[in-house]
């Protein structure tokens, strides 16, 4: 039969099944290969919080969504071109992401009348006509399998483990990617059990020689490598990035990293990576709760090492305590929140950003700190080295935020190099010559940063209020007024290091969508639909939240109207109307879902339509 | 972290003197109190641990033991309740070289500071905790605390306390502390010479001081502390020695099953040979443990002294062995290498 091959732009393909089925691995499998391959690349792993759920229950169904394409993108995507369901349950939750025409390709062994039920359904979807609209593709995935793997010494459990690679090489034949990344990550993978490899890569083969062999696929697709600013790139997650962003700036500042964590999704993965990196000198230590966490990086930077903690809202809401102290003791930290959906335990294997106000105030007293937040993967390296500059530069503990969409998500990342990373400089004073433990730096505010050991230093901070200079406990009404203000203006002159707003578009027009955090991905890719369209809106991203950059006021009078999208209800937009008197209008989602596209785009028409 | 040549340590040292180790500031507890000779014989036996001055760090939480670090002379971070292991912790892990201390009391240890107390305590940092036990909140101005007896009438509990008590060093001692002691605020010359044995054992070092709030809670361990009942009422452990107590030296203590008794050593029917013998070295904590509940049963004597001193390697030791067996393995971090790792490609 002839195969045709087709030219496309770009794809997006979600893989789905029960938790612990393989969507995760041949979902970063395919990511890789195709990162590899030169196309932009955007994903969403999509998992519950049950580690394995009972099997073909809807609660227990993990997805991988990933979009690569020759141009430029910023999100893996509103809706999927193809959807690969190994269960009716894995069918029936992503169903509404397939578009109309999409190619559905189903586990029609695992359509038995039990899973159908466990999945809800009354009758099967394959043999009514509720999949009309799609081009339903049924695959014996399990017995083509086990047909394929019958010469193995695997029992039929663990050969039923590799449908999900079968299902992989099907994927690679319709997009036309090679499969030798695949083949090296299952030689590592599992280097200690060879017969896994075997069983593996004849699965791969198998689905891949099926596509070429049957009717069923008549056409596979070429996507065209993208075009990126020259460089050396990689893909990568967003926590990973995190890791290396922090081991970057101890090392160009000299210092030792001292991590200080208790595992919480979705921050854990920080603590997974940096752990590796004990040749860095880092140290990581999981400590028995949240509070020792931060405990143990405060102390840390007490001794002149970069302290660092991670974790997420509920977790962060546990150390306030001690970031409170680090902030009056004037100790350089580092606070990552990876946001989830909350309140209390939430949601948490789902995204939101609905703790910027629990950063901005979660603390008793007037307790300011600086806080940025990273806007997708590859910039979340950029951002937390900036959080951990500023921490020293300023000594003050600095928020770095991040959520689950960005945490998890991968993406080609331009390596920087390391020359090239701003200097961190560490002053560690000797010099006992007037030496003042609260004594201040003139442009900065920092106090000294004199650490145990130095000969002369002695000295003893703490919770209570300081006297100014002396850092002596102070109740002194004056002193107390005075040293609020000085903590709160030493945050404010960051401002001086926060580069001019960057405007996406235009500076004077209609409408301005101003955002933060990791729904940077779908505003950019909406604004810049309207902006083909030719209509008259410009984008504004935010990484500095306090202090906000000094021109943004003036940035945003030229615009009519500001539009802020959040996943939350409306936190940046409270804070930009009491700073500016600016009438800002908010679009607001709490679904534990990114944005879709298509949903900033229809608040744009709306508003640019003027009829709000 | 800088480096000291070892010849440089004496000549720093004997120059100290307890007044180099006394803040200029105002010592700020009630006349009185059981806190002003925990910090005197602390500032008195620092000098002699031959260590200079400016690598002692003293770590405290909240409550008036808390305040101890601003008297101190030396580096000092007054935390936040309950907290200070934790704070100790990352200081030591980030700079073994230090002379690391917590001061805390029962409220801010066993209490709100209660999970970080048997953490630190298995981990085995070498780390000094100093426990002021007085059976009383002070600065918030007298309820009760975890080491209360039942039946305590206080502000907060006017019928009497409902709850048991902990018993700190059955605490300490069930968490794997391996240095575990107990000594009076109202006997100077031992206290410094159970001070100085917690410096000099490597990894996490108890003790628990009986301390006198003499406005909350006076006289709470005068039974223990004073003249006229104190022999009758402890014994002092003595390492390889028989537990012997009472003014004449005339009882002691042996087994009877599981069951300590104390018998009579001029009755006749006993002699030194038949009563327990300390061992505080021995690796199996269960003897120690033993000796620790005899604070709780009625007619026996308290155990002051030296419960357990065992060496185990220390957290921050084994953390710097990991990392140099990392380096051994991967060679030393190329930051340049680790961000240009995995799949890379090329675009021009």
């Amino acid at each position: 039969m002839k195969k045709q091959k087709q030219l496309i732009e770009e794809a997006t393909i979600m893989f789905a099944s029960d938790s612990g089925g393989g969507s995760q691995i041949i979902g970063t499998q395919m990511t890789e290969a195709s990162a590899i391959a030169g196309n932009d690349v955007a994903t969403l792993p999509d998992y519950p919080a049950e580690i394995r759920a009972p099997a073909g229950s809807l609660a227990g169904i993990s997805g991988f969504q990933l979009r690569f394409s020759s141009l430029t993108i910023h999100t893996p995507g509103d809706i999927c071109d193809v959807l690969v369901a190994m269960n009716p349950a894995a069918l029936k939750v992503n169903i509404d992401k397939l578009k109309p025409n999409g190619v559905l390709i189903v586990d029609i062994d695992n359509f038995a009348q039990r899973n159908l039920r466990l999945a809800g359904y009354n009758s099967n979807p394959l043999e009514d006509d509720s999949l009309t609209r799609f081009q339903v593709i049924p695959v014996e995935l399990t017995r083509l399998t086990r047909e394929a793997l019958k010469d193995t010494d695997l029992t039929q459990r663990e050969i039923d483990r590799c449908k999900n690679f079968y299902a992989l090489g099907m994927v690679c034949w319709m997009y036309n990617r090679p499969m030798d990344y695949a083949f090296q990550w299952l030689k590592e993978k599992f280097a200690t059990k060879p017969q896994y490899i075997e069983a593996n890569t004849l699965a791969l083969k198998a689905g891949n020689i099926y596509c070429e062999a049957t009717e069923q696929f008549a056409t596979s697709y070429e996507i065209k490598p993208a075009k990126f600013a020259p460089g050396k790139y990689r893909n990568i997650e967003g926590n990973m990035a995190t890791a290396l962003g922090l081991v970057a700036a101890s090392q160009k500042a000299g210092l030792q990293l001292v991590y200080g964590s208790y595992p919480i999704t979705p921050a854990s993965t920080i603590l997974h990576e940096l752990a590796r990196y004990r040749n860095f000198g880092v140290k990581t230590m999981q400590m028995e709760d949240e509070i020792a966490a931060v405990g143990v990086a405060i102390g840390a930077a007490f001794s002149g090492a970069l302290g660092v903690t991670g974790s997420s809202g509920p977790g962060i809401a546990l150390k306030a305590e001690a970031i409170n102290l680090a902030m009056i003791a004037e100790l350089p930290l580092v606070v990552c929140n990876i946001q989830r959906a909350g309140p209390s335990t939430g949601m948490p294997t789902k995204t939101e950003q609905a703790d910027l106000l629990q950063m901005f105030y979660g603390r008793n007293g007037e307790s300011p700190l600086p806080i940025i937040a990273t806007s997708r993967p590859s910039d979340c390296f950029e951002t937390v080295y900036e959080a951990c500059r500023i921490a020293i530069k300023y000594m003050t503990p600095v928020i770095f935020m991040s959520d689950l969409y960005v945490a998890f998500g991968a993406e080609p990342w331009l390596i920087p190099k390391v020359s090239d990373l701003p200097a961190i400089d560490v002053d560690f004073p000797t010099d006992t010559d007037g030496f003042e433990p609260y004594l201040r730096e003139e442009v900065t505010l920092a106090r000294p940063w004199a650490i145990p050991g130095t000969p002369g230093l002695e000295h003893r901070i703490g919770g209570l209020e300081k006297a100014d200079i002396s850092g002596n406990v102070s109740y002194d009404p004056d002193n107390h007024e005075q040293m609020v203000h000085l903590r709160a203006e030493k945050v404010a002159r960051i401002v001086e290091d926060i580069p001019p707003t960057e405007i996406f578009g235009e500076s004077r027009a209609e409408l301005l969508v101003l955002s933060w955090g990791g729904t940077y991905g779908a505003v950019r890719t909406a604004v810049e639909h309207k902006q083909a369209e030719g209509e008259s809106v410009s984008h504004v991203h935010l990484r500095y939240l306090n202090p906000l950059p000094k021109d943004l006021g003036e940035v945003m009078k030229g615009f009519k109207r500001v539009l802020i999208p959040e996943l939350n209800l409306g936190q940046l937009r409270q804070l930009i109307r009491a700073e500016y008197l600016i009438d800002a209008i908010g679009l607001n989602k709490i679904q534990g879902q990114p944005f879709h596209i298509f949903e900033v785009e229809s608040k744009i028409n709306e508003l640019l339509r003027g009829d709000v | 972290m800088k480096n000291r040549t070892s010849s440089s340590i004496p000549l720093a040292v004997q120059t100290l003197t307890k007044q180099d180790f006394t803040a200029d500031q105002d010592v700020r507890w009630c006349p009185g109190c059981g806190d002003y000779s925990i910090l005197a014989q602390t500032q008195r036996i620092l000098p002699d641990l031959g260590i200079p001055k400016e690598d002692f760090v003293f770590i405290s939480g909240i409550g008036c033991s808390s305040r101890f670090p601003y008297y101190m002379n030396t580096y000092g971070f007054h935390t936040i309740h309950g907290r200070a292991p934790t704070i100790a912790s990352g200081v030591k892990a980030a700079n073994p070289d230090l002379s690391v201390w917590v001061i805390t009391g029962d409220g801010d240890a066993l209490s709100i500071g209660g999970n970080h107390f048997i953490h630190l305590m298995r981990r085995n940092f070498d780390i000094n905790m100093l426990l002021f036990n007085n059976r009383i909140y002070g600065l918030t101005k007298g309820q009760y605390s975890p080491t209360s007896e039942q039946g305590k009438k206080t502000y907060s509990t006017p019928m009497g306390s409902i709850d048991n008590p902990f018993n700190p060093i059955s605490l300490a001692l069930a968490s794997g502390a391996t240095f575990v002691a107990r000594s009076l605020d109202r006997d100077p010359a031992h206290l410094r010479g159970v001070i100085k044995a917690a410096f000099e054992h490597k990894g996490t070092s108890f003790v628990e001081i009986y301390q006198n709030c003499n406005v909350y809670n006076d006289g709470a361990f005068f039974t223990y502390t004073e003249k006229e009942t104190k022999a009758d009422n402890t014994v002092f452990l003595e390492h390889d020695e028989p537990l012997v107590f009472g003014k004449d030296a005339d009882k002691g203590i042996c087994l009877n099953g599981f069951k300590p008794e104390v018998v009579s050593l001029t009755d006749g029917a006993h002699t030194p040979d038949a009563l327990i013998t300390h061992d505080q070295f021995a690796e199996d904590r269960t003897l120690a443990y033993f000796l620790s509940r005899m604070t709780e049963a009625p007619g026996l004597p308290h155990p002051i002294g030296i419960f357990r001193s065992v060496e185990n390697p220390c957290y921050e030791g084994m953390m710097t062995e990991q990392i140099n067996a990392a380096k051994e393995q991967m060679g030393e971090g190329d930051l340049e290498a680790l961000l240009n790792a995995g799949d890379t490609w090329g675009v021009e």
